[in-house]
């Protein structure tokens, strides 16, 4: 029974590099097509989670209005997402003439957009609120209207939170969107639930591997985008300006520098 | 509750607490394994977060390592630390030990960040005069920075052992037992039809337990900062 | 020219912030509304751009009624300066000075063109263009905040308390370099400041409010230090207010004596009528008083190390405050009298400036 690390691992490799675990089989689905199917869910619910997070965030934060809409999402984290996910399957799945896909795909979609949403809304909704009072002060008074300060500051401003609460909503969609292979639905999770079945421990192993690689690549590249997306302003990443000036010690000169000229 | 009771066979959702009543001591165990599962871990993760997260403060150049590593750690979806952790350490594959250790890592990348911007958020200037009146280094952990730093880190600790509860229930599906078990009873008895009481029950019982643990944390920082009352009030 | 018309404010719960206020600003000049905090003044700023309504009265820019004016409008005519500056923290200095251009559609290389030349003229050096706000100091940022509520070349600028989160000798460069930059300009400025001194320094007139919004007077500075209509606007305006007022009048043409001097780097003179003697450098610019009771080794000359330069120079036709206060810091007790072009003129004893002081107009007291 008991299994050595070093051979289990040596298994895991093996089951991973195996080139007829990657493409569709008669009998089974490859990691290719599981791949996409999770990258499919995943994509589906944040979508939708920001459609619905990112204009509310904006808005609460914006006008200060209906602030409790943030602490109901925030209450929604205290659910169980496994016991969420089987009693909407419960209920829904039924109406679709028993277990056909999209029996389990809609509550799957619907579970995935509840835990998006929150991080995403909090996020935006907090990094709205916390624009420095008086640069908000200063763009209405030097006359831009309701909508250019949203969009043209407080927006801006706000995008490093907004960034980490999209990162965070999308590992947990993507470990969530693992566990809903639980249910008989395709993606990552099936090798693991299913190599558990058949007690085939490299087939399960190789499943996490997947999912966490999958999870780690995904931070990676919004991590890359974030950065290209949000000024370097806030940031404080000024290395460009290096070059420009003369001594880059000069950023925290004193007043006298100035003084002079 | 009479009247509920003499419905037994009801598959309503309500019926949940009537569910719980015949079952009872079935229940009980799973939430008693559900609420070890998902404090230990933690308290576990606390102790060895703080060294950590001391060294990161004190010593500039392990933060960014440390950060990345953790932040790595914290990436991976639970149930792949799952199925991850027994290779890794050179456990069994199913070792009753490779969820409490995969939450304990969890813990730890969490709580890393969070002491160390506990931390953070301790004045230099106390930290000078703490020095200035002669405290040594490790003295001044424990007496000036840490008592300072709990608000931050009771902040962090809510989001753990909440977030625990929930991931616990994941180990449910892969065989453990606690209140993830109801949700795997409840699904496999829903054939064909729905039967919701040990799904609401699993549900309810793990919000319970969440709202509980929570409010334990929020108390204990009470008492462990009676000053920041004094201020509030 | 501004014109608050019975304007009152009452906030929701109650309190009333501005009340019943008459008040002109006239074009061109600098009004600086001053007074205790939470006297309404920021209040009264705000209600000029409608960043805050009135509750009753009116409030008029030249001829408008501002409250017929759409508020992105009237705020786009005019210049607004809050303390901390405000600056965007994700634009470039420079893109931060173009903002209100880039609202009104200006082409973009010239909006960033003009604002070039107005980090210039604010006295900011042009590699600062391309940084962001969190790389300038409070008071680079200060001027970033000036040259960007300068840039559409609003008629009208509002500032609230702009030099008063800087050190005082940042603040004392920013008001200089204000007061010049609005002697180009000749904007309708209106500032707000809670400290005395600075109104009394930058303002052509000064509002002084008291809490509860109500108007105490309106005065030139000179008048406001000699003539304070009531107790609580002499309680404000301080305890130096006689020597301050004495800054807004002239002394008119001093009549000085001559002063023996010594050339910086000549031979140290020995024997002197006098226990002190002016040096002074090439272009009888004076340097600094010599003490002729200190003994000095033999051959020595008049080197920095030995001048005392304690002393301020009053230049002629200066205010009779600057008179004052050069034979009162002056430690031969004689004041150094200079010309525009800084070279010695003569110098003046405190007792004739004092006769100068006792022969203008008597002033009613309070
Ligand atoms: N939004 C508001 N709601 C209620 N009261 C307010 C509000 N804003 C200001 N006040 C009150 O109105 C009065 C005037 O406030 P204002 O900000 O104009 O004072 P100020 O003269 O600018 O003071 P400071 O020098 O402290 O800036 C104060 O008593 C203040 O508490
Ligand atoms: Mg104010």
């Amino acid at each position: 029974m008991a299994t050595g690390g070093g051979d289990v691992i040596g298994d895991v490799v093996t089951w991973l590099t195996d080139p007829s675990h990657w493409t569709d089989t008669r009998f089974d689905t490859g990691i290719i097509t599981q791949l996409l199917a999770h990258v499919r869910f995943c994509a589906m619910a944040l979508l939708i989670a920001l459609a619905i997070a990112l204009p509310l965030g904006l808005f609460i934060g914006h006008t200060d209005r209906g602030r409790w809409l943030v602490a109901a999402a925030n209450a929604l984290r205290a659910l169980p997402t496994v016991g969420v996910l089987v009693l909407l399957t419960v209920i829904i799945s039924p109406q679709f003439q028993g277990r056909t896909d999209t029996g389990f795909l809609i509550p799957t979609v619907i579970v995935l957009v509840l835990l998006a949403v929150p991080p995403i809304l909090a996020n935006t909704f907090a990094g709205v609120q916390n624009v420095d009072p008086g640069v908000r002060d200063a763009a209405s008074g030097m006359g831009m209207t309701g909508s250019q300060v949203l969009f043209r500051v407080e927006l801006p401003i706000s995008l490093p939170l907004i960034f980490s609460g999209v990162r965070s909503a999308a590992l947990q969609l993507i470990a969530t969107a693992t566990v809903a292979s639980y249910l008989p639905l395709g993606g990552l999770g099936r090798f693991i639930y299913d190599g558990l079945a058949q007690q085939d421990y490299p087939q399960m192993i190789g499943g996490g591997v997947l999912v966490a690689a999958l999870a780690l690549l995904t931070d990676l590249v919004l991590a890359t985008v974030q950065r290209y997306v949000v000024s370097r302003g806030i940031t404080g990443r000024y290395a460009n300006e290096r070059t420009a000036v003369p001594d880059s010690r000069l950023a925290v000169l004193p007043e006298a520098e100035v003084a002079r000229g | 509750m009479t009247v509920l009771a003499a419905d037994g066979a009801s598959s309503s959702p309500l019926h949940f607490v009537e569910y719980f009543l015949d079952h009872r001591s079935e229940d009980l165990g799973l939430l008693w394994s559900h609420t070890w599962l998902s404090v230990v871990p933690v308290i576990v993760g606390l102790l060895i977060a703080l060294p950590l997260g001391w060294v990161a403060r004190r010593h500039r150049w392990t933060y960014p390592p440390i950060m990345s590593i953790t932040g790595v750690l914290y990436t991976i979806p639970s149930i792949a630390l799952f199925v991850l952790v027994p290779p890794i350490l050179g456990l069994d594959t199913l070792d009753p030990l490779q969820v409490p250790i995969a939450l304990t890592v969890y813990s730890v990348a969490l709580l890393v960040r969070v002491v160390a911007d506990g931390l953070a958020s301790v004045p230099d200037e106390t930290v000078q005069a703490a020095t200035a009146l002669g405290f040594r280094p490790l003295e001044r952990f424990f007496k000036v920075e840490l008592p300072i730093a709990v608000p931050v880190i009771a902040a962090g600790l809510r989001v753990a052992v909440v977030s625990n509860v929930s991931i616990v229930a994941v180990a449910g599906t892969i065989g453990l037992s606690n209140l993830g078990q109801l949700f795997t009873q409840g699904f496999q008895l829903s054939t064909p039809d729905a039967y919701y009481p040990p799904i609401v029950l699993g549900i309810v019982l793990c919000v319970l337990l969440a709202v509980v643990l929570d409010s334990l944390v929020v108390l204990l920082n009470r008492l462990l900062t009676p000053w920041r009352r004094a201020v509030a009030t | 020219m501004i014109r608050f018309d019975s304007v009152t404010k009452r906030y929701p719960d109650g309190t009333v912030a501005v009340d019943d206020l008459e008040l002109v600003a006239a074009s061109g000049q600098i009004t600086v509304l001053v007074g205790p905090s939470g006297c309404g003044k920021t209040t009264s700023l705000r209600m000029v751009n409608r960043m805050i309504e009135p509750t009753s009265g009116t409030i008029w820019l030249d001829d408008e009624d501002t409250a017929s004016m759409a508020t992105h409008e009237l705020r786009r005519r005019i210049g607004y300066v809050i303390q901390h500056a405000g600056l965007f923290p994700h634009k470039t200095i420079v893109d931060n000075v173009a903002t209100v251009p880039f609202l009104l559609g200006t082409d973009k290389k010239r909006a960033r063109s003009t604002a070039m030349e107005l980090l210039e003229r604010v006295g900011l050096p042009a590699h600062f263009a391309k940084r962001y706000p969190a790389q300038l100091s409070g008071g680079q940022q200060q001027r970033v905040g000036v040259a960007r509520a300068l840039a559409a070349d609003p008629p009208v600028m509002l500032m609230d308390e702009p030099f008063s989160a800087v050190d005082p000798v940042v603040r004392e460069q920013l008001q200089d370099e204000f007061l010049r930059l609005q002697q180009d300009l000749g904007k309708t400025i209106v500032f707000v400041t809670h400290d005395i001194d600075e109104a009394v320094k930058l303002g052509d007139q000064v509002a002084v409010l008291r809490v509860g919004g109500h108007l105490a007077q309106v005065a030139t500075p000179a008048e406001l230090l000699s003539r304070p209509v009531d107790a609580f606007v002499a309680g404000f305006v301080g305890r130096d207010r006689g020597y301050r007022a004495l800054g807004f009048a002239t002394a008119g043409t001093l009549s000085t004596r001559s002063e023996p001097t010594v050339a910086t780097g000549a031979p140290l003179p020995t024997g002197s009528d006098d226990d002190w003697l002016l040096a002074v450098d090439g272009a009888r610019a004076p340097q600094g008083w010599l003490d002729m009771r200190a003994s000095a080794p033999a051959g020595a000359t008049v080197t920095d190390g030995l001048l005392h330069r304690g002393g301020t120079l009053v230049t002629q036709g200066g205010s009779l405050r600057a008179a004052l206060d050069a034979c009162l810091s002056s430690p031969s007790g004689r004041g150094v009298v200079v010309d525009e072009g800084g070279a010695l003129v003569g110098t003046i004893t405190a007792a004739e400036v004092l006769e100068l002081i006792e022969a203008r107009e008597p002033e009613p007291r309070t």
